[in-house]
């Protein structure tokens, strides 16, 4: 059995769509990864995998082993001694190399012919594609595996979780987190979710408010665009543990989109911390060397997350 | 008074008749109501909800008999966006459920008939037949326009609603963003795969300008929409900029053409409402 190695499995969900579940699950397997966790992530949102274009991974194609598929590497272990290129020389890190585990995923989007295929299928199609990728997928040994889901609460979600509760140990099921905006339509399918979690007994670890809040980069004027508050309230009525709000950082956005490494305004400091500054306008070249992880330590939603992370760590591996 | 239970008491199974020799459905026509356009894409979150309801309300102001159908089985927004929570609709003599009224506009949803905090964990057969029902057996008064708020995906309720009606076309919501294009690309796939006319695609949550200074910023790209409308030579309907007043009246139950009907976020829905209007030959 696949998962056999795997020690904590965690479900990333959302009632509605577009809050941000892909964007979260990236961050969340990057911090992981930061502090030298080995981590797998799964996309099983069938008719949008966005993950393997959020790790830089589209036009990779997927091994076959004779047990099973292979999952895609993303970065392999970094233990603090020097990394090389291909040619052996020092490779350029942009000034950020950092400890990390090692990262690989698996997604539909690695098996479809054309990255503009739309896949329309039905239920029992979807319930069968999820049931092979958690079971013929070799992850191997593995610290977490994160799972990212599309929105709502259908066949993909039962499949999952039957076929989970089946195939995967009560320890090894570390639970959910569940993600939100602070708008009241968002609100109110989130709270199907986390229904929909108690009634199958997943383990709610707790809810993050994402997309809280745009600091406008020239004067510093937060301003809500989508609605307030709206988590921390539903997260108290409900009862479940609430992880924190994330705004919204164009700048992850030019990560993910362009490569580029975050750079932040004269002055920018965030959670204590002052950010890389764009004194001088660096080279197309210089800006998107190095690996995501690193790029990634330099973005203001990284020590959000690391805090987060620490949070979910204390919880799951007290 | 119990909510009527979604399934067996209203729902009456087609004929054998009705299907053709494939076993697929015949697609028929949705008594009362004349041209049907769906609001979709396939990415989550870019604001198809908001849109269709701004929609919606400005055919509502233009004189056109209008109403909107909710087609989002597990997160049924429009409830919340038209002020209708908790509400339940009647059955008329026939056993057909009877559309609720917000500000002009005739409305059903699945979110009337479940309590709203229920997870609708329901496999494709279930959705399906639901989605039957939300179709055939909702009781309109005549009606020019139905626009339909599609969920996300690429699944059973997009494959049952374009094998049983005829849609008039279908408009693609979509954020700048290359994420958000990437699936919307796939919802516009879908609908030529199905023979669903292409009207046009609709750049939401384009560009905000802080209300403080009046900087603007490209928070989700620049007009990644438009470039791919001419990518694939299809219209650029509308465009909607990111404001937080559109969503904090979306949330309070009074869309942006009701609250502020001479802001410029409603003039951008109403521009977006004439357009579809032209496109579909609308008086």
């Amino acid at each position: 059995m696949s998962l056999k190695d795997v020690k904590h499995i965690v479900l990333v969900l959302s009632g509605k769509g577009g809050v941000g579940k892909s964007s979260v699950t990236t961050q969340l397997a990057l911090t992981l990864s930061l502090k030298g966790h080995s981590v797998g992530v799964l996309d099983v949102d069938l008719t949008g995998p966005s993950i393997p274009r959020f790790f830089g991974i589209e036009n990779e194609k997927v091994r076959q082993a004779p047990g099973g598929w292979i999952p895609v590497p993303v970065h392999a272990a970094q233990n603090g001694h020097g990394r090389t290129n291909g040619n052996g020389d020092a490779a350029h890190t942009n000034g950020l190399a950092k400890v990390h585990g090692s990262l690989a995923c698996m997604s539909l989007g690695f098996l479809l012919g054309d990255r503009g295929d739309a896949v329309v299928w039905r239920g029992p199609k979807k319930t069968a594609m999820v049931r092979q990728f958690l079971s013929d997928v070799l992850w191997g040994s593995l610290d977490y595996l994160l799972i990212d889901t599309p929105p709502g609460t259908s066949d993909e979600h039962i499949s999952l979780v039957e076929t989970l509760l089946k195939e995967a140990t009560l320890e090894q099921m570390a639970g959910a987190v569940i993600v939100t905006t602070p708008q009241a339509i968002s609100i109110s399918d989130v709270k199907k979710e986390i229904n929909f979690c108690r009634k199958t007994g997943v383990n709610i670890l707790g809810v993050i408010e994402n997309m809280a809040g745009f600091v406008c980069p020239n004067c510093s004027e937060c301003t809500n665009v989508f609605s307030k508050g709206g988590g921390q309230v539903m997260a108290q009525e409900f009862d479940v543990p609430f992880m924190g709000s994330l705004p919204i950082d164009p700048m992850f956005i030019r990560l993910i989109e362009e490569g580029k490494k975050p750079v932040y305004p004269e002055g920018t400091v965030i959670d204590g911390q002052a950010m890389q500054t764009n004194g001088h306008a660096d080279s197309d070249e210089a800006e998107t060397a190095g690996l995501l992880v690193e790029k990634y330590t330099a973005c203001s939603l990284y020590p959000l997350f690391d805090g987060m992370v620490t949070q979910l760590l204390s919880k799951i591996e007290p | 008074m119990a909510p009527p239970s979604v399934l067996p008491a209203c729902f009456t199974p087609r004929p054998a008749t009705e299907t053709n020799v494939l076993g697929l459905p015949e697609k028929r026509p949705i008594t009362n109501v004349g041209k049907v356009v769906a609001v979709s894409s396939a990415k989550g979150g870019v604001g198809k909800s908001t849109v269709a309801v701004n929609l919606a309300l400005a055919a509502a102001r233009q004189g056109i008999t209008i109403g909107i159908l909710d087609t989002d089985i597990y997160g049924p927004s429009i409830p919340t966006l038209l002020n209708l929570e908790g509400m339940e609709p009647d059955l008329d003599p026939n056993n057909r459920l009877l559309p609720l009224t917000a500000y002009g506009v005739k409305a059903m949803s699945i979110g009337f008939l479940i309590p709203q905090d229920s997870p609708v964990a329901w496999r494709g057969l279930m959705v399906q037949k639901a989605m039957n029902q939300l179709l055939f057996e909702v009781s309109w008064p005549k009606l020019d326009l139905l626009i339909l708020d599609m969920p996300p995906g690429t699944g059973d309720v997009q494959l049952t609603i374009t094998q049983s009606i005829e849609l008039a076309g279908a408009v693609i919501v979509s954020t700048p963003q290359d994420l958000a294009l990437r699936d919307a690309v796939r919802g516009v796939d879908l609908f030529k795969k199905v023979g669903v006319p292409i009207l046009g695609m609709v750049q939401n949550m384009s560009t905000f300008t802080c209300t403080n200074c009046g900087h603007h910023h490209d928070i989700f790209g620049l007009d990644g929409v438009r470039k791919k409308c001419d990518e694939l030579g299809i219209n650029l309907l509308g465009d909607v900029p990111l404001h937080a007043r559109i969503c904090h009246d979306a949330d309070a139950g009074k869309p942006t053409v009701v609250a502020d009907p001479d802001g410029p976020q409603a003039q951008a829905f109403r521009d977006l409402m004439e357009a579809v209007g032209e496109t579909i030959g609308l008086p």
